[in-house]
């Protein structure tokens, strides 16, 4: 009976460690690929790069907010089952 | 050149101070090697029940240990003893454990009545309530000065706090209120430049040490969306709601299968502004003091100094967050109030 509590909370906390690297891996997909194409952006047309980066940055500032969400659930889990 | 030199010895020494503000937070936590030796087998500490304690709302202001408590009031109402207003410091006896308190009971910020364990209305001066007076007081006081500075430097050129906020506020004007909104972007002013200002300043006091998390309460970001969604669909023209309930210029039957889809829609873009900030402040918060705690749990000098170091970075990461969450919350609530009022010519 004991070991089956501790199993189910030993998975939740497996899931969310798991989870939390996985949204690690959405946020440098996305953010790599906002990145990767202001760099590209920039090489065409160094007079737009200001442009170019203001955009990037509050683009790479939304993403990362649905990596954080992630972040805060999985927190959240593991922290209220320990 | 000399007037740019002057002005950038201003910038340096402000942000000097800055720095050392935010590391000496971190630093200010590292014990002594030694001294953390002997403590490791004392006490153990809970580092998820901190950084929940530090991140939640608290009925106490706790600045420091000994002494450096700020009790605040409590104010509760209930329909069986009334209104009853008391310092809360009669929940908390000499070694700070919670204690019942004239019939009510304070369990993990939460009053009930300890005779039925009936909840009562709690509306206390919590630590967020303090913060958000705080900050509307920064707020009136700040563009006060600023007000009065257009009205005493009349025609002549900005000087102080007023040629310090006058770009930002005609950033708010020209970049976030103009494009997306388009005629009549006067009416709609106040509000965005409120709104823009009072977030900012809420992520910013949030950062200092020791103070309360503002803008990471999600019923502070969600009282805030949902003026953004009253203004939205109170000023949303004929357009606007015949796009919804009647899709123009899509076959009959798919408009029933759209409709529920734009229903959700009008509830969904608000959930997205709350959660959008609360998320990005508190993450930003628990990976503070995340970073901060590992020197606890290694209980070593060494990774105390790295973990500082990476907590300043973050720290500066951080303050860019607050001006881009800012930002991205007016420039979604003029995009939707702008979309909401934009007179369309008909197919």
């Amino acid at each position: 009976m004991l070991l089956a509590v501790l199993l189910d909370i030993s998975y939740a906390i497996m899931g969310a460690g798991i989870g939390a690297g996985l949204a690690a891996i959405g946020a440098g997909i996305g953010i790599g690929r906002i990145g990767g194409s202001a760099m590209e952006g920039m090489a065409r047309q160094p007079e737009a790069s200001g442009k170019i980066q203001g955009a990037m940055l509050i683009i790479a500032a939304l993403i990362e907010v649905a990596v954080l969400f992630a972040l805060v659930i999985c927190l959240l889990i593991s922290l209220l089952k320990a | 050149m000399s007037i740019f030199l002057s002005r950038a010895k201003y910038f340096s020494a402000f942000f000097i101070v800055l720095l050392t503000l935010f590391s000496g937070a971190a630093s200010a936590f590292q014990k002594g090697h030694g001294e953390e030796a002997e403590e490791a087998e004392k006490s153990d500490i809970n580092i998820s029940e901190l950084i929940m304690h530090h991140v939640l709302d608290d009925h106490i202001w706790h600045l420091w240990d000994h002494g450096g408590t700020i009790y605040l009031p409590i104010i509760i109402y209930s329909s069986e003893k009334g209104l009853d207003v008391f310092s809360s410091h009669h929940f908390y006896d000499e070694h700070h454990n919670v204690v019942e308190y004239d019939g009510y009971k304070l369990d993990h910020g939460h009053i009930t009545l300890s005779a039925t364990g009936k909840s009562v209305l709690d509306l206390s001066i919590t630590k967020n309530v303090a913060m958000l007076l705080i900050n509307a007081v920064l707020l009136v006081l700040v563009f006060s000065s600023v007000a009065k500075g257009y009205k005493k430097n009349n025609g002549k050129a900005p000087k102080g706090l007023q040629s310090f906020l006058e770009p930002v506020i005609v950033f708010v004007r020209d970049e976030i209120v103009k494009p997306n909104i388009g005629h009549h972007y006067e009416k709609y002013m106040p509000y965005m430049l409120t709104l823009f200002f009072f977030i900012l300043f809420g992520n910013l006091i949030g950062l200092l040490p020791g103070a309360g998390n503002l803008t990471g309460n999600i019923a502070v970001t969600l009282t805030l969306a949902l003026l953004t969604f009253i203004i939205t669909n109170a000023k949303g023209n004929k357009s606007y709601w015949s796009h919804i309930f009647w899709t123009p210029g899509v076959p009959l039957p798919l408009r029933i299968f759209i409709l529920p889809v734009e229903i959700v829609g009008i509830f969904t873009k608000p959930f997205a502004l709350t959660i959008r900030l609360f998320v990005a402040i508190t993450a930003g918060h628990i990976v503070l003091l995340s970073l901060i705690c590992l020197a606890f749990i290694f209980h070593s000098l060494s990774v105390g100094l790295v973990s500082s170091l990476i907590v300043l970075f973050i720290n500066l990461i951080e303050l860019l967050v607050a001006g881009i969450q800012a930002y991205v919350f007016t420039l979604f609530s003029s995009l939707y109030i702008g979309m909401a009022t934009a007179e369309h010519e008909h197919h």
